[in-house]
């Protein structure tokens, strides 16, 4: 499956097809992220059941430093 | 005490998070400026490189009030995105808005500022907008129903200080939500001098995180909120023209 992740066109594997299952392949679901797909935010007691398509617009950000 | 919406605080100084030396530096910073709100911007995460230590996650955030800005935002739309995605890390109710109408000078959009304001009240947020030190603007903020005025003391970075303190003390004389003094502080005589306004805070970054030793300054404009704040409080003496003799006018030594 193809995807647009943080402005990168990525291919994720096929067993990758959840926003929690994203978040586990990047090694990133103990960091303090939120998750938006196709500009709509992503609960996080709906990681798991938030399942990806061909073609999403994903956004994970997070917290930087900032005046 | 400061208190914004059902926040209180016992420290009025507000510590921006950019742009420090290193982490540990900012650390100790942090801990010695004593402040409770600490600033911090929203972006994508470098998920493509590995071990990218992150500031946050290295705090006891439960001796931390976090405040997000929406810097990056030029309209209103933009802002309220920054903060709805701010908003559900689940870690903050305020909103620091924050949205540039000038690349060069960083000055804050009013209109935007204002609109995205009021979206965000309606939104249920605690919104503390980054304004210009406009004192009509301030008030038309303020009759939104915003938490809390932060009125710029010269452009983001400059460290020029307070360019407008007449326009400052109109601003704190009539609001009667808290009065941030944010941007453009340069060193501890500008944290005094905000605070001798009646500024009910500072937010400041770079004059911390930018000094030759941020640690030693953190402390330093510690200790200048808590004098400008006693100055302001003890009521400071007229300005005169000319000389009053301090010492008796009378009874001196003869020659």
């Amino acid at each position: 499956m193809n995807i647009q992740l943080n402005g990168k066109l990525v291919e994720l594997p096929k067993e990758t097809d959840s926003v929690e299952e994203l978040l586990k392949h990047y090694n990133l679901q103990n960091r303090i992220a939120v998750v938006e797909v196709n500009k709509e935010i992503v609960k996080k007691e709906d990681y798991q059941n938030k399942s990806l398509a061909n073609g999403d617009v994903i956004e994970i950000i997070h917290f930087v430093g900032g005046g | 005490m400061l208190n914004i919406a059902h926040h209180t605080f016992k420290s009025r100084l507000l510590l921006g998070t950019g742009k420090y030396p290193s982490f540990e530096i900012q650390k100790q910073a942090v801990e010695v400026s004593e402040a409770e709100i600490l600033t911090f911007a929203v972006r994508r995460m470098n998920i493509f490189e590995d071990g990218q230590p992150n500031f946050l996650e290295q705090l006891d955030l439960n001796k931390y009030t976090l405040l997000p800005n929406t810097a990056g935002a030029k309209t209103a739309e933009e802002a309220v995105r920054i903060a709805k995605l701010a908003h559900a890390s689940g870690l903050c109710d305020m909103i620091k808005v924050e949205v540039i109408g000038d690349d060069r000078t960083l000055l804050p959009d009013p209109i935007e500022t204002l609109r995205a304001s009021e979206m965000l009240l309606n939104e249920g947020f605690i919104v503390l907008p980054y304004t210009s030190d406009d004192v009509v603007l301030a008030k038309r903020l303020e009759d939104l129903g915003v938490h809390a005025i932060m009125p710029g003391a010269s452009p983001i970075g400059s460290g020029k200080g307070i360019i407008n303190p007449l326009n400052l003390k109109f601003i704190i004389e009539q609001s009667k939500v808290p009065v941030i003094v944010d941007a453009g502080i340069g060193s501890p005589k500008d944290v005094a001098y905000a605070m001798e306004l009646g500024a009910d805070g500072v937010l400041l970054n770079t004059a911390v995180s930018g000094a030759k030793d941020p640690i030693k300054m953190a402390e330093a404009v510690k200790y200048a909120i808590e004098a400008g704040r006693l100055g302001y409080e003890a009521g400071r003496i007229e300005e005169k023209d000319y000389a009053v003799a301090s010492s008796p006018v009378t009874g001196m030594v003869g020659s």
